[in-house]
């Protein structure tokens, strides 16, 4: 990595510098009235060289995939395939416009009919909608259609409730929040499981839902699964299905079948497409026959004519509306296109099944050391680790993740779920070879031998990174959100 | 390919670790009779089959290295410098992931840092965060920050009619369980003072977009004049910018714009037909805390080097959960390097440069259309790059005819929109379109006046070319 600090781009400008050369005017030039035009516009000035060095130099400082293992616990960060890139920069995919008429596009609609059949499939659906950007974007897009289905499909506007488990992500609450509801948390049991009693205490006719994120945070296989989603509906609940984890169960089994009535998926998890640093991402939305004319839209359809077919766009009959502008994250649907058709069926159940492979074989090179709680339970894409090494009382999760740095590493995901104190919520996922996994076990074995014997070493870490520990404290507390010269000192003149 | 490496034997060595016989074993808490079900789908092919079949699909598509684009409405041809895709497509920035471990991501985290910053100079504002979604979805997450700084108290919000559809639609769709009251959409067009007459003491906000969505351009004291009505009344005043106009046009920051959002997609990123895009996303310090979205921090590394954070995350969902200003977590970070690369590269002199192309090339398209028989050019009113054309036939069959008889992308059908602006079309026109572009589409159009949509296909007007 590159440890030399680098300016900003702001610092690195010289007037009169320019970084593009673009065309001369061909047409006679329209008066433009005075009164609408900036007296300034405060950029940087810098060539093409500088910019491409400036960027170059950033990306040495950070870690991808492609520069190490990145055992993001709930992140799933599976190797990116190349061919994926190559295929969303395709000119018709890249350069087309979104409100082109459909009868330019077909191939565009095509891949899209086809990735909805294919989502649909894999989770046992009976509908997709691929509008939704991310993740939580398809959570309030879930939550959203299973309101208006029974607070207006089924006429039961008192239904308010949400029952979350506190293994959840942030983004389940914070997504019924936005959807006008009201959020209960369910406590988990000593098994890893949703609280089963806890559950049916809440199981009223004012549950709305049921929020499920399966295999749950901890990695582990929600054992009353079929229960849970049996009693929710006889309470005249739906049960919401978070994806995040979906790497685990591809060809093991489908949400649809289990009893989830919509689902969200994360196609920058599951299906390999880049997280791009946190973001661009693609959230789909999977549901069953009920909930289907609630999707947001436009969806493509498909029409059969004597020798040809046709695609378009149509609105769901009672959809919630559309969540976003135009269609979808495209480009991140020619990718997970792209893998899914590279994969075929058999391909999809060798990621999970290995996937979970990795992450049971992680997990039993470290348990002697690291604890791992519900640890006697086959976990399934990942687990969740204790950083509480015997011996070592001042030692955080924190130290054992800033050191694994230190030793080429990504740190896993800390002090998630909230539910397991000093959390390391490790995901190998499929793409990691047993080297990879055992050098990465040698590691965190080391690490705990560390903690006992040079502590600081593990409080000062990482030794071996473009900058030390930054003091968050401090960032939060006199926030700089900006560097522009000009600017700045005329903000600071003013307060 | 399932770029799975494991082999038979290190995967027997691992299953032996892990005390289990088989892999089918590690399934046993998934309820039996559904576990391994078929999945119906195609069988698997290699990289040379799938890219075979996806560029054919690609080629079935009309793309615009192949037509003249007078399309716009919220999706925009701007030139691409190449050192963009370039950077973008450097495998540690676009392979990494949020960045929560600051040590081995400050890449991300100035990069973004910087756009913040350029954001910021691009508007005029005091505060921008690291991006949402798309222009739409920033827009429906300003009027739920407008709610959540008046504590949910108000719930009213003034809509102009000349947001974009979409937005407004995204807006109605996020804020559908929250109870408020979403007027002004059916006020006159481009009418602030009818926009302003509605504001009232329960306002949370009043959106509009400048550029509006025909392209009309407000002036500063026009939208000032605005801007202190919603004041008055202690509501925020939301502003929907086209971040290209304001390459050339006094920014928002300056007649008191509360939040600024806008689509970032122009900023360096492809039309990819609709997405990614970029949401942009700028407020005013005093509202910080009640923002939503990641926000990147600079502060200092414990040997006094300079580094950066993501910062003030208690907002956010991860640390708030329920209490949270919005659910998002992933966001278009990729995008908004790329927007960085952009800003940079065009800098002060570029981007104003790109704006007056636009500029100048839409009023020339303009005043040669103006003087066509039969079509009427709606915008007498000051307008940025987009302008409404009233035509003498179905914009349908406009638009038809000018791909099949001049490989030109027509504009805009408004009457999907608004039902009083039959056959009328919204037409863009940018950096990209050179002067032989413009003037086939004035040729093309005068055919039409000519009553070339009435001619056999393939008859006389085509033998006339």
């Amino acid at each position: 990595m590159l440890n030399r600090p680098e300016p900003t781009i702001y610092e690195i400008s010289s007037p009169g510098r320019r970084g593009v050369t673009l065309p001369e005017l061909d047409v006679p030039e329209t008066p433009i009235p005075e009164e609408f035009v900036r007296d300034r516009l405060l950029l940087p000035e810098v060539t093409e060289l500088d910019v491409v060095r400036h960027f170059v130099r950033l990306s040495q400082k950070n870690f991808g995939v492609d520069v190490t293992f990145y055992p993001l616990g709930s992140c799933t960060m599976k190797y990116n395939p190349k061919v994926n890139e190559v295929a969303a920069r395709l000119p018709g995919f890249a350069r087309i416009h979104p409100l082109q008429a459909p009868e330019t596009v077909q191939g565009a609609l095509q891949l899209m009919y086809e990735l909805q059949q294919y989502l649909a499939e894999i989770t046992g659906f009976a509908a997709t909608s691929l509008q939704p950007a991310a993740g939580a974007h398809g959570e309030l897009t879930g939550i959203l259609m299973i309101r208006k289905a029974i607070h207006e499909g089924r006429g039961e506007p008192h239904r308010t409730k949400v029952l979350i488990p506190d293994s959840a992500h942030g983004t389940n609450p914070a997504s019924t929040t936005m959807s006008g509801l009201e959020v209960v948390e369910i406590p988990s049991d000593r098994r890893g499981n949703v609280d089963l009693e806890a559950l049916k205490a809440h199981l009223d006719d004012t549950v709305l839902a049921l929020m499920l994120t399966n295999p749950n945070t901890l990695g582990l296989f929600e054992e009353h699964l079929l229960e849970m989603t049996h009693l929710v509906h006889e309470a005249g609940g739906m049960v919401y299905g978070d994806g995040a984890n979906l790497n685990a169960i591809l060809g093991i089994a489908k949400p649809g079948e289990l009893g989830f009535d919509v689902l969200h998926i994360n196609l920058h998890k599951t299906f390999s497409t880049p997280h791009g640093g946190g973001g661009p991402g693609g959230g789909p939305v999977v549901c069953n026959e009920e909930l289907a004319p609630y999707l947001p839209g436009p969806v493509v359809t498909m029409e059969e004519h004597e020798n040809h077919v046709h695609y378009t766009w149509q609105m769901p009959e009672k959809s919630i509306g559309r969540v976003r502008a135009f269609w979808g994250n495209f480009a991140v649907l020619v990718r997970a296109y792209t893998y899914i058709r590279m994969l075929g069926p058999e391909g999809l159940r060798a990621v999970a099944e290995n996937a979970v492979l990795n992450a049971n074989y992680l997990a039993a090179r470290i348990k002697d050391v690291y604890p791992i709680p519900y640890g006697t339970r086959t976990c399934m894409h990942e687990f969740v680790a204790q950083g509480k090494i015997e011996g070592a009382p001042d030692v955080r999760a924190l130290d054992i993740a800033k050191r694994l740095i230190d030793y080429g590493f990504h740190p896993p995901t800390m002090y998630f779920p909230l539910i397991v104190p000093e959390a390391l919520m490790i995901e190998p996922t499929e793409t990691e070879s047993k080297q990879t996994l055992d050098a990465f076990a040698d590691a965190l074995l080391r690490i705990a031998e560390e903690a006992r014997t040079q502590p600081e070493l593990l409080k000062e870490a990482p030794h071996h990174a473009p900058v030390r520990r930054l003091d968050e404290v401090r960032a939060a507390r006199y926030p700089k959100l900006r560097d522009v010269p000009g600017l700045d000192e005329e903000e600071a003149l003013s307060s | 390919m399932t770029y799975i490496p494991t082999t038979d034997a290190e995967r027997q060595e691992m299953l032996q670790v892990i005390g289990v016989e088989r892999v089918e074993d590690l399934f046993h808490d998934v309820p039996e009779p559904y576990r391994f079900p078929p999945l119906n789908l195609p069988r698997p092919i290699s990289e040379a089959e799938i890219l075979a079949e996806l560029h054919a699909m690609a080629d079935m598509n009309v793309d615009l290295n192949h037509a003249a684009c007078f399309l716009g409405a919220g999706a925009y041809n701007h030139f691409v410098p190449s050192v963009v895709d370039m950077i973008i497509s450097r495998s540690e920035f676009y392979t990494s992931y949020t960045p929560y471990q600051p040590e081995v991501s400050q890449g991300v985290l100035q990069a973004l840092f910087e756009y913040q910053s350029m954001i910021c100079a691009l508007t005029e504002m005091d505060v921008a965060n690291s991006s949402h979604y798309d222009g739409a979805t920033a827009t429906a997450e300003a009027v739920i920050m407008a709610l959540n700084v008046h504590h949910r108290r108000r719930r009213r919000v003034i809509l102009s009619p000349t947001v974009h559809p979409m937005y407004r639609e995204t807006v109605h769709t996020y804020t559908q369980g929250m109870g408020l009251t979403l007027v002004g959409e059916d006020t006159p067009r481009h009418d602030l003072k009818a926009l302003a007459q509605l504001v009232d003491d329960q306002t949370a906000c009043v959106v509009v977009q400048n550029p509006d969505f025909l392209g009309r351009m407000f002036s500063p004291s026009e939208m000032q004049a605005l801007a202190d009505t919603v004041h008055a009344h202690g509501a925020l005043f939301v502003v929907v910018v086209d971040p290209i106009s304001l390459g050339l046009m006094v920014p928002p920051g300056r007649y008191s714009a509360d939040i600024v959002v806008g689509e970032g997609q122009s900023l360096g990123s492809n039309p990819n037909f609709g997405g990614p895009y970029l949401g942009i996303f700028a407020f005013r310090r005093e509202y910080l805390r009640r923002s939503s979205g990641r926000l990147v921090g600079e502060t200092v590394d414990k040997e006094g080097r300079r580094g950066y954070v993501i910062t003030l995350s208690t907002r956010e969902q991860h640390i708030r959960r329920a209490k949270a200003t919005s659910n998002i977590c992933t966001n278009e970070a990729l995008v908004a390097i790329a927007a960085s690369v952009y800003l940079a590269l065009m800098g002060k002199h570029g981007l104003r440069t790109v704006a007056e192309l636009c500029y100048h090339k839409a009023h020339y398209a303009a005043q040669r259309i103006t003087e066509l028989e039969g079509f009427h050019v709606l915008s007498t009113w000051p307008f940025f790059k987009e302008f409404v054309v009233q035509c003498p036939a179905p914009v349908e069959d406009i638009n038809r005819y000018l791909l099949d008889e001049w490989g030109i992308i027509g504009g805009y059908d408004l009457s999907q929109d608004y039902p009083d602006l039959n056959q009328c079309m919204l037409l863009c026109v940018t950096e990209m379109n050179t002067r032989e572009e413009i003037d086939d589409l004035v040729n093309a159009l005068e055919e039409i006046a000519n009553g070339a949509l009435e001619a056999p296909p393939g008859g006389l007007t085509l033998s006339q070319r």
